[in-house]
């Protein structure tokens, strides 16, 4: 609605200043008019022109005439004007003699088309590493050497091989292979082969991924090898499903391969490696996976460097921790992989972040564009018979190549309360949409059902059409002939038939009943409660107060900063103490900000905007009003129980040492021997997880020593060097600067033994396979970071954690910021242990997402809900119990129990659990679920 | 552009998002949730971007579609 897509679309200049800002844009030729085209497919079908598919990176073929994929957004297609026959050579003309609704072009011409906005959000992407230049690789020489975007391509039902795996090579005899190998960082960490130095993030969990579902597709027990420097799975609980793929049999060599050939006589792909004891090796795999990494495009550098945007050494947009989603250019923001490697849940909290950044100057101009939706009067059916329409959808083939769509047409004409029946080609596709509404209209239909694919995606879509059509959005009921049949029943043609007509005569059963349903507005209290004060609580109250909203700061100690103030500088050697002492100063002085020191939340009442929380102080209690609440309660370092960690003054944490240099002890100007162990507490049975910052934390401790003075010896016992992103830079240095890296494993750990003033450390390097030893003068282990005892905050907000006591987002990959429970969001440490600079883009983030709904002036409530009837209500609570949305109360004066509509999610647990079937689910009441039940009996 | 000059007293209510996949989108629908207009500015054919060429997605496994 206030998204106006432009595709096919390039950004040519831009001029002019933050607030105020003129963009040109080239608009490229589709030659496809998209309002008329219905995207049935006939054009391509008659296609006579093959080419490779972008889409299926390469593995498939396309047309000429084509949309990417069958989901794609607009689903319209498109033209290739360079190898369209009748664009390069005017021979053909095909598509436009097939097309039934005339919407192709060749006339189409591209258009320049000059914006005016206030500021410019930068979200293009990445390319994957081309590894047809890594000659020792074989990319390119073998069809069963893939890119790991081929093969998730491979792997996908919507891709070239229908989901099977099976060898490119072979596809004819569907020839299955039965060892894969994945190769990481190709293209990433590697100076001499890609220029790409950085790690790419993403690799070792999706090679991880890959290998799961690999031998999960396959029919024979399937050999997955990952050759790996480092295994970087440094995510919210993807060390547990890198736990799980090694138990499913996965295997795990410490190797970066030398040469991948193919093998003429074998048939299959020899590779050459050395392991981990130095061992040369020869091992052949049927099929080889390159896990290729992310880089920047020569468009998006042309981009970026056009507006005069500072990128890095490798291209990626230059950003600071404090203001990770800001360019050097104001007004022009950035996020995703264009602002340097990494993963979606990263992407998507830096997406909003930067919504968050990009409107903070705009806020005076908040709703001075956007357009309301008119709707029509909606019209009064509940009285009148139903005069039921049926529109039954052919998917293009999706359904109507399998189920007789006529026959199913004619059978619901026959049925009871059904006045209009229509074929559609697409019943989703605008053209239909507009149709729809005339006939609603003028057939005077008041109960609809679609015969076509599922609610959960188009629902809400043919909700809208009843809307325009004036009619009351619940009163369709949706069948789903395609996921429920068509797929599923390929095979049986005729019986997916008559399962459609069942499924329409359920639905038609159901329509028969429907009644409106009405929704009330309640108004949104339009400000914010931040629990926490450090630096993800402060980033996102000064930023929700910017954008015009007054914000109440909870914070449980005396003083703000959190964490932040006992740390010394970020990756980058930015000084984090001065930043913290900034957001103090700019809250204090911030008038729409009121602080709550030595401050808790006590009770929480309402829910999403409309929330009434009670907040003790040492003084004084209050009672706070507010639309939507930000739990930034962050996270704290654990004291460790091994290696004589509180037994001698050698031995502290990271924190403890960044304690000395902030204090300037002369201790570290005397230490010569300094030894750094990693994930101490952490990734073991007990605390699966990996606490994400120490690798990096350590190695900036471990170079500022080694700055000092270059005749420190300096030692890292790790277990996996995790320093992700461009992190890995630093990684590089202090290998240049002579750190010393030692790999151990859990069952390998170093043993510490106090001496008198030093310690001694002894440990193996497996490459010389010997015990060495270290007396060190100081000895910094990198403790777990542990999550804060959130359990009463959780209970008054309704929110969860999962069993280490992270807090549980909605949604791990899409709303990383969001709880499932509507107006309450999560940031910073609480969510899981992350650095400075993802702190802050996730508190901004999660300030953004508390922005959709405090510029909102009411919310709906209502719709699809439970209703109680207080004569059936026993009392007995049962539903209360079993509602996981804390919907229901008990009035304790009638002593019946009440649903708040607010709450409630209309899952109807309490209509299934009261034995007197007093709660009634709206929209799926008894009466019409029977009726349902009823009519998929009755053949 | 211009790097020094302040932001105008009535700066635009739009907001140019470059790119359209999984980031652009979400920031799309942000902004324009928000109260601002968006233009999202997509050069291939279709939004969606690099994720939806992925199969499934960890740690849940869900279809990235």
């Amino acid at each position: 609605m206030n998204i106006e897509l432009l595709t096919l679309t390039e950004v040519t200049a831009i001029s002019g200043q933050e607030g105020d800002i003129t963009a040109t844009l080239v608009q490229h030729p589709r030659y496809v008019d998209t309002d008329k085209c219905i995207a049935c497919g006939l054009c391509a079908e008659k296609c006579p022109k093959k080419v490779p598919d972008e889409y299926n990176e390469g593995l498939g073929k396309r047309k000429a005439i084509y949309v990417p994929y069958s989901q794609a957004v607009p689903l319209k297609y498109t033209i290739d004007p360079n190898n369209c026959l009748y664009l390069t050579k005017e021979r053909c003309g095909l598509c436009e003699t097939v097309c039934p609704s005339h919407a192709i072009n060749y006339l189409d011409q591209k258009k320049e088309i000059t914006l005016n906005v206030g500021s410019v959000v930068l979200s293009t992407g990445f390319k994957s590493f081309d590894p047809s230049g890594l000659d020792h690789l074989s990319f390119g020489k073998h069809p069963d050497i893939v890119t790991s975007m081929g093969f998730e391509r491979v792997l996908s039902a919507t891709g070239p091989q229908g989901g099977h795996l099976v060898l490119p090579s072979d596809k004819k005899h569907k020839k299955e292979p039965k060892k894969i190998a994945w190769l990481q960082c190709v293209g990433s960490r590697d100076e001499n082969r890609s220029k790409n130095s950085y790690c790419s993030s993403v690799c070792c969990m999706y090679a991880v991924k890959q290998s799961v579902m690999a031998m999960d597709h396959s029919k024979a027990p399937l050999d997955c090898a990952i050759f790996y420097m480092d295994m970087r799975t440094q995510g919210k609980d993807f060390d547990t499903y890198l736990e799980k793929a090694k138990d499913n049999g996965v295997r795990f060599v410490r190797s970066r391969v030398h040469t991948v050939m193919p093998d003429p006589h074998k048939g299959n792909l020899v590779m050459t490696y050395v392991d981990e004891l130095g061992a040369l090796k020869t091992e052949y795999f049927d099929m080889v996976v390159l896990s290729t990494g992310l880089e920047i495009s020569a468009d998006s550098f042309a981009l970026a460097t056009g507006m005069g945007i500072e990128l890095d050494a490798s291209n990626f947009i230059n950003t600071n921790s404090f203001n990770p989603v800001s360019t050097s250019m104001p007004g022009i923001y950035a996020c995703g992989v264009f602002t340097g490697p990494k993963d979606i849940p990263q992407s998507v909290m830096e997406a909003s972040a930067a919504a968050a950044a990009a409107t903070e100057g705009l806020a005076v101009s908040r709703n001075t564009l956007t357009k309301a939706v008119v709707k029509p009067k909606e019209r009064e059916v509940a009285e009148d018979a139903p005069k039921i329409g049926v529109f039954v959808c052919n998917c293009g083939t999706n359904i109507g190549g399998i189920v007789d769509i006529p026959a199913v047409a004619a059978y619901a004409a026959e049925l009871p309360g059904v006045v209009y029946v229509e074929e559609n080609l697409f019943t989703c596709s605008q053209d239909t949409q507009d149709k729809m509404v005339e006939v609603i209209r003028n057939k005077g239909l008041n109960r609809i059902v679609v015969a076509a694919c599922t609610p959960k995606t188009h629902e809400e879509l043919f909700r809208e059409t009843l809307i325009d059509a004036g009619l009351n959005k619940y009163l369709i009921e949706m069948a789903n002939i395609r996921n429920q049949d068509s797929w599923v029943h390929s095979d049986e043609p005729e019986k997916a038939t008559t399962k459609a007509k069942d499924l329409v005569r359920m639905a038609v059963a159901k329509a028969f009943r429907l009644a409106p349903l009405f929704e009330t507005q309640l108004p949104v209290s339009p400000s914010a409660l931040v629990v926490g004060g450090g630096i993800a609580g402060m980033t996102a109250a000064l930023s929700l107060s910017r954008q015009g909203y007054p914000v109440t700061l909870v914070e449980k100690n005396q003083h703000m900063g959190g964490n932040g103030r006992q740390l010394c500088k970020t990756w980058k050697n930015e000084e984090i103490a001065p930043f913290v002492k900034g957001l103090i100063a700019d809250i204090e002085a911030d008038g729409q900000i009121q602080t709550l020191l030595g401050a808790t939340v006590e009770s929480v009442e309402g829910f999403v905007g409309n929330f009434k929380t009670t907040v003790t102080s040492v003084d004084k209690t209050q009672l706070i009003d507010h639309g939507v609440a930000l739990i930034a309660t962050g996270a704290v370092e654990s004291k460790p129980t091994e290696y004589a960690y509180g037994q001698h003054k050698a031995v502290m944490t990271l924190l403890e040492l960044d304690a000395l240099f902030m204090e300037k002890d002369t201790r570290l100007e005397k230490a010569m021997e300094v030894v750094f162990i990693q994930c101490v507490g952490s990734r073991d049975k007990e605390h699966p997880y990996c606490s994400k910052v120490c690798c990096t934390h350590a190695i900036k401790s471990a170079m500022a020593f080694k700055k000092k003075n270059p005749d420190t010896g300096v030692y890292v016992l790790y277990r996996d060097i995790r320093t992700y992103g461009q992190r890995e830079t630093l990684y590089r240095e202090a290998r240049k600067a002579g750190i010393l890296f030692f790999q151990y494993d859990l069952d390998s750990k170093p043993v510490v033994t106090p001496g008198e003033n030093r310690v001694s450390v002894e440990f193996t390097d497996t490459i010389l396979g010997r015990r060495l030893c270290v007396d060190a003068d100081i000895l910094c282990l990198s403790a777990r970071i542990d999550a804060r005892d959130n359990t009463h905050l959780s209970q008054a907000f309704k929110v969860t954690a999962d069993s280490a006591g992270w807090l549980l987002e909605a949604h791990q990959k899409l709303r990383p910021v969001d709880f499932a429970t509507d107006g309450v969001f999560l940031c910073g440490m609480s969510h899981y242990p992350k650095p400075v600079d993802e702190s802050i883009a996730q508190a901004k983030a999660a300030a953004a997402r508390a922005l959709t709904v405090l510029s909102r002036n009411s919310i709906n409530v209502g719709g699809i809900v439970a209703q109680i009837d207080p004569e059936r209500c026993a009392g007995c609570g049962g539903c209360v119990e079993v509602c996981s949305y804390n919907a229901i109360t008990m009035d304790p004066e009638r002593e019946v129990a009440v649903v708040n509509d607010a709450l409630c999610k209309g899952c109807g647990a309490c209509a299934a659990t009261c034995p007197s079937e007093a709660p009634s689910l709206m929209g799926f009441n008894n009466d019409q679920l029977y009726a349902q039940i009823k009519s998929a009996l009755a053949v | 552009m211009d790097k020094n000059i302040n932001t105008p007293a009535n700066p635009q209510g739009a907001v140019m998002v470059v790119g359209g996949g999984i980031a652009g989108m979400q920031a799309a629908l942000d902004i324009a949730n928000s109260g601002f207009y968006v233009y999202l500015v997509e050069k291939s054919p279709a939004i969606g971007g690099k994720m939806a060429q992925l199969d499934k997605t960890f740690p849940t496994n869900d279809c990235a579609m």
